[in-house]
């Protein structure tokens, strides 16, 4: 179905789930005046992303006050943002909830945890353990959480999984001033974004937030990317943005006829070889 | 060149958004600087002028009797033209009255009194007006080793810590700095006639394009001679970022508990924030 999207490029504060709340339950007010019926948020986005001990404080339970209250609100539209989720075993993931029609109807939580350069995940937080399609109002959908979208057997497993359309919750830093007008982190995202989608003849729904953390800047850019890889809106740089798009099926189903690269993927081929390569691997 | 060039513009955003957000989300709407008259600390107050309004920063010249007259001149001119408060402040009388104790005392340490009297004018000046301390030290003197502990390395906020020398002069031009500013030859102002690159050895431009090869791309020493550097360049410089590494982190603190400050107690400063 056609539908409007509604990216969300907020600037969560650091560690105050409250504040973040109240941030996030007005974008979805605007989101829902500007006639959007999903709106997406950035990773991390009721607690912002440089957390390191405060992981533990912040965490909420996927039945807190909070969860109940993004599922009251899904009603009127559907929500996927980000959060630390905390297990029954306490372990602390970087989640992704996706919410529509009052019900949680999909978590996913962060599978590869940046631990390298600036980032410090694997220190603080527990990894997921799958990669898993799910079904919205809108067809078929895949969740990623920024890392995630850098290993490409991530997004071609839920493309695998029938997902056409990739949402990535991102809490990208800007770096890599250089001559040319573009950080080198925004112009890598944006090669990324584009390639995965005609790869996989996929729309990606990118969400980035904005704000700094201890002089980090988060650089925002948002951005919905058709099946074409062309991207059709972007957000602005470094600055609180609603990015409004509408989306067509059509042009899904347009792209899939054009170019039918996912229905001639050999998945029987691609286990047979990585049996073989983990066989040789593992002598 | 070509490796160190920035574009100014995204640059410019960056820095200048760097100290609104980071001053306003304190809840302060200040910034309080040293203005000696020199590139690096002109540059800061155009970057919190625009970041901040010229009516919300304030700058204070702070010579010593040794220090060239013309660095207060350069000092009056960047306030003037961007319509940031200003004030003079001289610390003669109080760097003279401890080294009357101290008739011995060598250039180093005379030096090293003057930029911890000018920090602590500038933080007591912080308390008095309600503005946080903005940091003039740029990536090049901060690598090298080349300021005062607890002098002028002290702030709460420095927005040209991760930009070479160079990148400071080409942002300097593009923000309008004025040209005698950006084309004397930078001086730490301590007697007169003296110069950085005098002291240091080398030139700025050619340190950093060094530094950019040995920090930013962390070419090996090897790579780095096969580029084209001199070894004892090379060797003379990455002893001068080891060397002077302490300056740059906090204070070693003695573990006994099972949460240390810093170890394994760790928050952003922007906690809450």
């Amino acid at each position: 179905m056609d539908f409007t999207v509604a990216l969300a490029q907020i600037k969560p504060k650091l560690g105050c789930t409250d504040d973040n709340m109240a941030l996030v339950e007005a974008a979805i007010e605007e989101a829902i005046a500007e006639g959007a019926q999903l709106v997406v948020f950035p990773e991390l986005a009721l607690t912002g992303y440089f957390l390191k001990d405060l992981v533990p404080d912040v965490a909420l339970r996927l039945d807190s006050p909070q969860v109940d209250k993004l599922k009251l609100l899904s009603r009127r539209i559907s929500i996927a943002i980000g959060m630390v989720e905390v297990s029954a075993d306490y372990r602390f993931f970087n989640s992704a909830l996706y919410l529509e029609g009052g019900e949680l109807r999909h978590v996913h939580r962060k599978v590869y945890l940046p631990t390298y350069g600036l980032f410090d995940e694997q220190r603080y937080l527990a990894h997921g353990d799958r990669f898993r399609a799910f079904d919205t109002r809108f067809g078929r959908y895949g969740i990623l959480i920024c890392e995630d979208m850098w290993h490409l057997s991530a997004p071609y497993l839920l493309a695998m999984d029938n997902a056409t359309t990739l949402i990535c919750l991102s809490s990208s830093p800007g770096r890599g001033v250089s001559g040319t007008r573009e950080l080198g982190s925004s112009s890598a995202w944006q090669k990324l974004t584009s390639t995965t989608a005609m790869f996989l003849n996929c729309r990606v729904l990118y969400c980035n937030r904005v704000g700094y953390e201890d002089g980090i800047n988060f650089w925002g850019g948002s951005e919905v990317v058709a099946p074409s890889g062309a991207v059709t809106a972007r957000g602005a740089l470094m600055e609180e943005d609603l990015v409004l798009a509408r989306v067509e099926e059509g042009a899904l189903r347009r792209e899939r006829i054009f170019s039918p690269m996912m229905r001639d993927e050999n998945m029987d081929l691609t286990l047979k070889e990585l049996r073989r390569i983990d066989r040789e691997n593992s002598r | 060149m070509g490796a160190l060039n920035v574009n100014t513009a995204l640059l410019r955003q960056i820095l200048v958004g760097f100290v609104r957000d980071e001053v306003h989300k304190v809840g302060l709407r200040k910034g309080v600087l040293g203005l000696s008259g020199g590139i690096d600390s002109a540059l800061v107050a155009f970057i919190a002028a625009e970041a901040l309004g010229p009516e919300n920063v304030y700058a204070y010249t702070m010579p010593y009797r040794t220090s060239n007259p013309e660095s207060e001149a350069h000092a009056r001119l960047v306030a003037e033209k961007l319509g940031v408060n200003h004030e003079l402040i001289e610390i003669t009388p109080m760097v003279d009255a401890y080294f009357e104790n101290f008739p011995d005392a060598d250039n180093m340490r005379r030096g090293n009194k003057m930029a911890r009297e000018r920090m602590t004018i500038l933080y007591d000046q912080s308390a008095a007006v309600g503005g946080l301390v903005l940091g003039t030290s740029n990536k090049t003197e901060l690598l090298l080793g080349y300021g005062t502990l607890h002098g002028d390395m002290a702030s709460a906020l420095n927005p040209i810590g991760d930009i070479y020398k160079s990148q400071v002069w080409e942002l300097s031009e593009a923000m309008g700095v004025p040209s005698e500013v950006i084309e004397k030859k930078p001086s730490a102002d301590l007697w007169a006639g003296q110069t950085d690159e005098q002291e240091l050895g080398f030139t700025y431009r050619a340190a950093d394009e060094l530094l950019f090869r040995m920090v930013d791309q962390r070419m090996s020493r090897e790579e780095l001679i096969a580029f084209g550097f001199e070894p004892q360049f090379v060797d003379g410089v990455h002893k001068k970022v080891q060397g002077s590494h302490f300056k740059r982190r906090l204070p070693v603190i003695a573990k006994v508990s099972n949460r240390t400050i810093d170890r394994d107690f760790r928050y952003a400063r922007d906690w809450g924030m």
